[in-house]
């Protein structure tokens, strides 16, 4: 219902409006340094009158997620569509994979610096490391679940291997690909800010890194607050290009025409 | 075991001999696995069956009934033996083939008609044409079948907008577009109320009786088989073979209340008796 949709929505901003309304109340009730704990209200300041500053930064994180994403997802895609569609690269592959995926990507991120120098290239490399892993099992999962009596009727028919992947395997894995865009590009982000952080002169990890060791304390809430709206942003772009291109897999009612 | 000859039997094929074989297994078994894991699906089978007969395989659950249905369509191969279908070694693709499980599986990110018309997409002669004439010919097709199973106007509908038994009607139509010489059908009512599979079972007939493709079904439902078939084989307990083979020659097209005729009725108990004795058997042979 709309109404619902409504209110629920006004009880989102609200929880959110208050969120920074009892920070601020706080800081001001205990008298908190801002050294320590900069108001929100500080911190939007800072971050509108450093806004020229912050930019190229801003524009220099999202370029390294974007790339890193979209290297993951390529390989992801193709990795996760190899081990899909064979029952025993699937159960070779897995235990190698949840290996490479439980490793900490921080720990990774000197080996990369190790080989290619701080700067972008280390960044890419871990967004792309910490997000092409939810693609290649998403992808997988997809393609292993198709149900077997429709890959009878179609292979009974003589359907290769190709066409049952084409027609059957990818469409219905859309889904499965879809809800993991939205999680690889959360995770990308978090590593390429990760990997700025460590080792890198540009980018907002590398704002943040900079102006902590200046004790710039609102500047450091300034860039999370900046992390956190690109994070949000990224993830409602992608949910938005979910239900546009898989709206058949929710069933919502207002699909059903009569 | 025979039924009495009935006078007004329509005229589908007697005696496999005056029409082509559809089918051919000549001493075929099915073992899966090897070694100390192989498990026997079916035993050595011999089995013939003509063209455009309509045969029923009954049996106890488990009994490899499906597997021969899997041998004909050439999922499976044998294990010993030959599998001859439409003049060729096994392979399926020998003869154009149906299939239709008791799961309907249809695609839920396409209309009806796209569902249906998926067979389409991957035969020939259809698939060269299928981009220039899928929203022409092949739609038409498409939909003249719904109609047939009584699901005009239903093309456009997304599968979830309709119930199961909707869905199974469509299922058949799918198996039925690229006018297979051949239709595969395992347990395609099983889930269905009682109500829906006697309306089914009158549409079954009579698409059989339109298209008449040979038709090999696998239910574990006797009146169902009684129905719907020309000829019954009843199947022994797991590994499976051939207990018996019986023609069915009321006269078409039958009716539900037919079923409820005493001759019928002899029919059912003739084979229940025949599958009860083989599920007794299996019981002592596990003990």
């Amino acid at each position: 219902m709309f109404g619902i949709d409504v209110r629920q929505k006004a009880w989102s901003a609200g929880l959110i409006v208050l969120f920074f309304v009892a920070w601020e109340l706080f800081c001001l009730v205990t008298g908190m340094s801002d050294l320590v704990l900069p108001r929100p209200s500080q911190v939007f300041v800072t971050l509108f009158q450093r806004f020229p500053v912050l930019w190229p930064h801003i524009v220099q994180t999202l370029a390294t997620t974007m790339f890193g994403f979209v290297l993951g997802v390529a390989l992801g895609v193709a990795l996760g569509a190899i081990i899909g569609v064979s029952k025993t690269a699937y159960d070779t592959c897995y235990p190698l994979l949840i290996g490479f995926s439980s490793i900490p990507k921080v720990a990774v991120v000197p080996i990369f610096v190790l080989w290619f120098g701080s700067g972008t290239v280390p960044a890419v490399l871990t967004a792309l490391s910490i997000c092409f892993f939810p693609i290649v099992v998403n992808i997988a999962t997809g393609l292993a679940t198709t149900e077997p009596e429709l890959e009878d009727v179609l292979k009974a028919l003589g359907a290769s291997k190709l066409d049952i992947l084409w027609n059957v395997g990818l469409p219905r894995t859309m889904p499965f690909f879809f809800a993991s865009l939205k999680v690889a590009i959360s995770y990308a982000f978090v590593g390429a800010v990760l990997s700025e952080t460590v080792a890198s002169n540009r980018g907002i990890g590398n704002v943040m890194m900079t102006a902590s060791s200046n004790f710039n304390v609102p500047l450091v809430f300034a860039g999370l607050f900046v992390l956190a709206g690109l994070g949000v942003a990224l993830y409602v772009v992608f949910s938005l290009i979910e239900g546009q291109v898989t709206g058949w897999a929710t069933r919502k009612n207002d699909v059903i025409a009569t | 075991m025979r039924m009495q000859p009935n006078s007004q039997f329509d005229g589908s094929p007697v005696a496999a001999g005056a029409v082509p074989t559809a089918i051919e297994l000549s001493e075929a078994s099915v073992t899966f696995g090897r070694g100390d894991r192989a498990v026997p699906a079916l035993s050595t089978t011999t089995l013939k069956i003509a063209d455009g007969e309509f045969v029923a395989l009954v049996g106890p659950s488990g009994c490899g009934k499906s597997t021969i249905l899997r041998l004909v369509s050439g999922l499976v191969q044998p294990t010993s033996g030959v599998v001859i279908v439409g003049g060729r070694e096994v392979a399926a693709r020998a003869m154009r083939v149906g299939m239709a499980f008791q799961n309907p599986t249809m695609l839920p990110w396409m209309t009806i008609e796209r569902n249906i018309m998926l067979p389409l997409k991957i035969v020939e002669p259809f698939r060269s044409n299928f981009r220039r004439l899928r929203k022409t010919e092949f739609r038409d097709k498409a939909n003249a079948l719904l109609e047939q199973v009584g699901l005009k106007g239903f093309g456009s509908r997304y599968p979830w907008q309709l119930s199961g038994g909707m869905l199974q009607r469509a299922n058949l139509c799918r198996a039925l577009i690229h006018e297979p010489r051949m239709l595969l059908l395992d347990e395609p009512f099983g889930a269905l109320d009682q109500f829906t599979r006697e309306e089914l079972w009158t549409i079954l007939q009579a698409l059989w009786m339109t298209h008449k493709p040979t038709v090999l079904l696998v239910t574990h439902d006797l009146r169902e088989a009684g129905f719907l078939a020309s000829r019954i084989c009843v199947m022994s307990a797991r590994p499976g073979r051939i207990l018996d083979d019986s023609r069915v020659e009321f006269a078409r097209p039958r009716t539900v209340a037919m079923t409820f005729e005493p001759d019928f009725v002899a029919l059912n108990q003739k084979l229940r008796a025949f599958i009860e004795d083989a599920r007794s058997a299996a019981e002592q042979g596990a003990g």
